[in-house]
């Protein structure tokens, strides 16, 4: 038997046990997507007429137009940015080419309270306006209500076009040189370099990171909620929260993610044909100086996202923040969550390169050894498949398997004579488990896209060299990969800091992480409160906003699912 | 190897964090859904008087889904809720059990809690008028709110929100269905901006200007009216005067309240320890720090109240069994929906 197996092995040279492992992580990426449906199932029809006839209907337009608001201010941010600081040379372009990544270290609930207190008519900003124009009380004159579509689309758009930017800048940075040169030599003006050779060029950059950014639109609880925009994902929460029906709001998720699989697939067929390899040796595009008035324009346009994604809401927290710390002090509490906020983002991080690192790995193995390569790549994509489902979602579906986990364990424990209690549930294992799947596709993406950077043929070379697949992944890949595992990992400690939802549900008792603090706060309404939570979450987010920065000038953010 | 880091991380973890507290003998296990800067405070001080430890763990939402998922091994021992709906959510889907207690069969009224000792009120939360303190005004009913007079002059949190649903569901009760669904379509029009934020954001919208009156909860007031002179809070509390509507056609009238209330878990491991601090937080110095600090109104009768909160007169309760409130709360969520109220 054992010989049978292992001369088919040799026959078909399948990976089998990296197969294995990976396929057992995407079993569990697919498990709480396979609670969920069976919730679903249990739905009473009744309640889907109603959602279909009155949730649905409304909360698709939002999401519709919410998704559509967001992918225009976040391409037209991050595109045009990426080509300024790529393309051209003007005061200040070196410093704020990496500040323009700063906003990503402020998530969406955060800009959320931030602006509606900047901009509320008793803030600052509409009272220096009042001054201004003569008015004494707001009941005269007030600018809009934030509290709209439009305010939701301009905040989330503020925090998440870094997405674009770093992708489309990573892009012309390093293919972009020669095609560029050549349009400028033949004769090509700036906008004609831009629109007909740029553009195009950088199409797949802005896909991938506009649809990272619009995963997290569609995902985001925070901010529409806190805003009072009904989107899908707020439906979802309301229906499962003010109704007690899971199995309504699982039918809603469901359908959601079935809209994203069909989204990301039709965005990798449209470009199923296109090739954008390039054979010229990859260095970076020299700027064009620009000169006077043209010059101090484009600092002027290029600072001012970061201005309003990271300066005025980080600014404003501080002040916040000084004004309670004046008061009260720094409660021992927001240090502690501090502390634990850290802690399990660097354990959640670590689980969650490795993984990913595993569903690359064997997909590449499997290219190498010309076998098992759509079973690979299709792990590799269901593995991804937690990226795309909101985060309370995914908690909920996790609960279930996580409780049975915990009875097979307490099952073996108690066979030994051991009280093993509530392994996962009642660890910090239930919130790992939960960010790793959430954010696989982060570190999976970044590394697969990695690997894809090295022709298989240089495997191959270094396997006839006598190398086993282990040492070729040491020796070939791992120098190469490490970029995109540093800007992977960076992003994945990012992510798990700011995450709320799951956070919320899945903790241990005592157990209180920053973002959890500032939703207490907020909860009673005092988001004053939790100025120094957010502005902390700010802050050590900005750690590794930095560093990403500085790695391939961040030029790490790849495909997701 | 990568997948056993996976697995084992947690289970070396558990042996630190979470088997000791499970286990340790003193201790009671919290699992709530109320905010913990407002029941710190009262846990503290149960802590200080008994020797008692209190684990806490604060599930925003899915306190249910948790505790049902952990089953007969969750470590949980009292289970607490800001809203009789999500109480008698846990009560329904067997989740509590029913405690004997003389304390606080005496203590509660008996259509505050559970006939079978399955769930106990801890306090009450008034849902009130906040209106801009020049307006000519002195009583309200809810109903009144939805008078075209009113157009562009009122400010809502969600529709969706519990503190709404179970006031909508109590409308139903007493007006039925069409009735609350054309009050409903009436608040709508007259909302000066999206139905969204929280609860003291109506008092600060008034003073904005934005609003002159809307429906919150009276506690958020004596939190703001307590804050020291010129905070920014003060001046969103002096900028509002609080009257406490009735139902119009309800039998009796009566405001509404919703409450924060617990029980014990079904499988309680501390369960005397459970039944201690339930009995604790009905007791006079819980009930006096919900009153003070908290600004709730009491349980328990004759608890002395926070100035700010007895400035408001005497809480006349509308008299509407919570059970059945929660009996309408689907349709009520239901009918917000319809209304299209948030959108």
């Amino acid at each position: 038997m054992a010989a049978h197996a292992l001369t088919l092995r040799q026959r078909v040279r399948l990976p089998l046990p990296w197969l294995s492992l990976a396929a057992l992580l995407a079993a569990v990426v697919i498990l709480p997507v396979i609670v969920l449906a069976a919730t679903a199932a249990q739905g009473s029809e009744g309640l889907w007429s109603h959602v279909g006839r009155h949730v649905l209907p409304q909360a698709s337009l939002n999401t519709l137009w919410l998704l559509l608001g967001v992918g225009i201010v976040v391409g037209v941010i991050g595109t045009g940015c990426a080509w300024l600081v790529s393309a051209y040379e003007f005061p200040g372009r070196r410093w704020l080419s990496w500040a323009l990544l700063l906003p990503l270290a402020v998530p969406t609930y955060v800009v959320a309270y931030a602006y509606l207190d900047l901009l509320h008519p008793l803030g600052p900003v509409q009272s220096l306006v009042r001054d201004l124009l003569g008015y004494d009380s707001p009941r005269q004159f007030r600018l809009p209500d934030i509290r709209s579509l439009a305010g939701c689309i301009g905040l989330l758009g503020l925090v998440l076009y870094p997405y674009v930017y770093a992708t489309v800048r990573a892009m012309f940075a390093t293919q972009a040189a020669s095609v560029l040169e050549s349009a400028r030599s033949l004769g090509a003006g700036p906008v004609a370099v831009f629109t007909r050779v740029a553009l195009p060029l950088a199409r797949p950059a802005i896909a991938v990171g506009m649809s990272l950014a619009l995963l997290e639109t569609l995902n985001d609880i925070g901010a529409s909620q806190f805003l009072g925009i009904q989107t899908l994902t707020v439906s979802v929460y309301t229906t499962w929260v003010t109704r007690s029906d899971l199995a309504g709001a699982a039918q809603i998720a469901l359908s959601m993610l079935v809209l994203v699989v069909l989204l990301v697939v039709l965005e990798r067929y449209s470009r199923r044909r296109q090739r954008y390899a390039s054979s010229a040796r990859s260095r970076p595009l020299p700027p064009a100086r620009l000169r006077g008035g043209k010059a101090w324009l484009a600092t002027a346009l290029v600072s001012l996202p970061v201005l309003l994604g990271f300066v005025a809401p980080f600014a404003f927290l501080a002040w916040e923040s000084w004004k309670r710390m004046g008061a009260h002090g720094i409660p021992a509490a927001v240090l502690d969550a501090t502390w634990n906020t850290f802690t399990i983002a660097v354990i959640a991080t670590g689980v969650t390169v490795a993984a990913g690192l595993l569903l690359a790995w064997s997909l590449r193995l499997a290219q190498y050894r010309g076998t098992g390569e759509r079973f690979a790549a299709v792990t590799l994509r269901v593995g991804s498949l937690g990226y795309a489902l909101p985060g309370t979602v995914l908690a909920i579906g996790l609960l279930t398997p996580m409780a049975w986990f915990d009875a097979g364990v307490a099952r073996v424990a108690g066979a030994i004579g051991l009280d093993s209690g509530m392994v996962l549930m009642a660890s910090g294992g239930a919130l790992v488990l939960a960010y790793t799947l959430r954010f696989l596709a982060i570190t999976a993406g970044g590394i697969d896209a990695g690997f894809g950077r090295v022709p298989v043929s240089m495997d191959h070379a270094a396997g006839s060299l006598g190398h086993t697949p282990g040492a070729i992944l040491r020796r070939v890949h791992w120098p190469l990969l490490r970029p995109a595992l540093a800007g992977g990992a960076l992003l994945v400690f990012v992510d798990t800091m700011k995450e709320l939802p799951a956070t919320l549900l899945l903790r241990p008792m005592n157990f209180e992480t920053l973002a959890t603090w500032l939703y207490a706060d907020a909860a009673r309404g005092a988001y004053e409160d939790g100025a120094m939570a957010a502005l902390l979450i700010v802050l050590v987010g900005l750690l590794p906003v930095i560093l990403l920065a500085r790695t391939r000038r961040g030029a790490v953010v790849e495909v997701p699912a | 190897m990568r997948v056993s880091a996976l697995i084992k991380w947690p289970f070396l973890a558990s042996l630190a964090l979470a088997a000791v507290p499970a286990l340790a003998a003193d201790e009671v296990n919290l699992y709530t859904t109320r905010e913990p800067g407002l029941i710190q405070p009262l846990l503290d001080s149960f802590s200080r008087d008994t020797g008692i430890k209190v684990n806490t763990v604060f599930v925003a939402d899915g306190l249910l889904e948790r505790v049902r998922a952990e089953g007969g091994r969750s470590p949980a021992d009292v289970l607490m809720t800001v809203d009789s709906g999500n109480l008698l959510d846990l009560v329904g889907n067997g989740l509590t059990q029913g405690i004997e207690s003389a304390t606080l069969e005496s203590v509660v009224p008996a259509h505050l809690r559970g006939a079978d000792g399955s769930w106990f009120t801890l306090s009450l939360r008034d849902r009130v008028l906040y209106a801009h303190k020049d307006l000519e005004l002195d009583s309200f009913n809810y109903e009144d709110l939805a008078d075209p007079k009113w157009k562009g002059k009122v400010c809502i949190r969600s529709g969706q929100h519990p503190y709404n649903i179970s006031l909508i569901a109590a409308m139903i009760a007493h007006d039925g269905v069409e009735a609350t669904e054309n009050w409903l379509r009436g608040v709508k029009a007259n909302l000066a901006r999206k139905a969204a934020g929280g609860d003291r954001d109506v008092a600060r919208d008034i003073l904005a200007g934005i609003c002159d009156l809307g429906l919150a909860n009276a506690y958020y007031v004596g939190r703001m009216k307590n804050e020291p002179a010129g905070s920014e809070q003060r001046r969103w509390g002096d900028a509002i005067k609080v009257i406490r509507p009735h139902f119009a056609y309800g039998s009796e009238g009566g405001t509404h309240v919703n409450i924060s209330g617990a029980a014990v878990a079904r499988h309680a491991p501390n369960r005397g320890n459970a039944v201690r601090l339930l009995e604790y937080l009905v007791g006079d110095q819980a009930q006096s720090l919900y009153a003070k600090a908290n600004y709730e109104y009491p349980v328990k009768a004759g608890v002395e109240l926070d100035p700010v909160v007895a400035s408001f007169g005497a809480l006349k309760v509308d008299p509407l069994p919570m059970t059945e409130i929660a009996r309408f709360r689907k349709q009520a969520s239901e009918l917000v929906d319809r209304v299209g109220f948030d959108n």
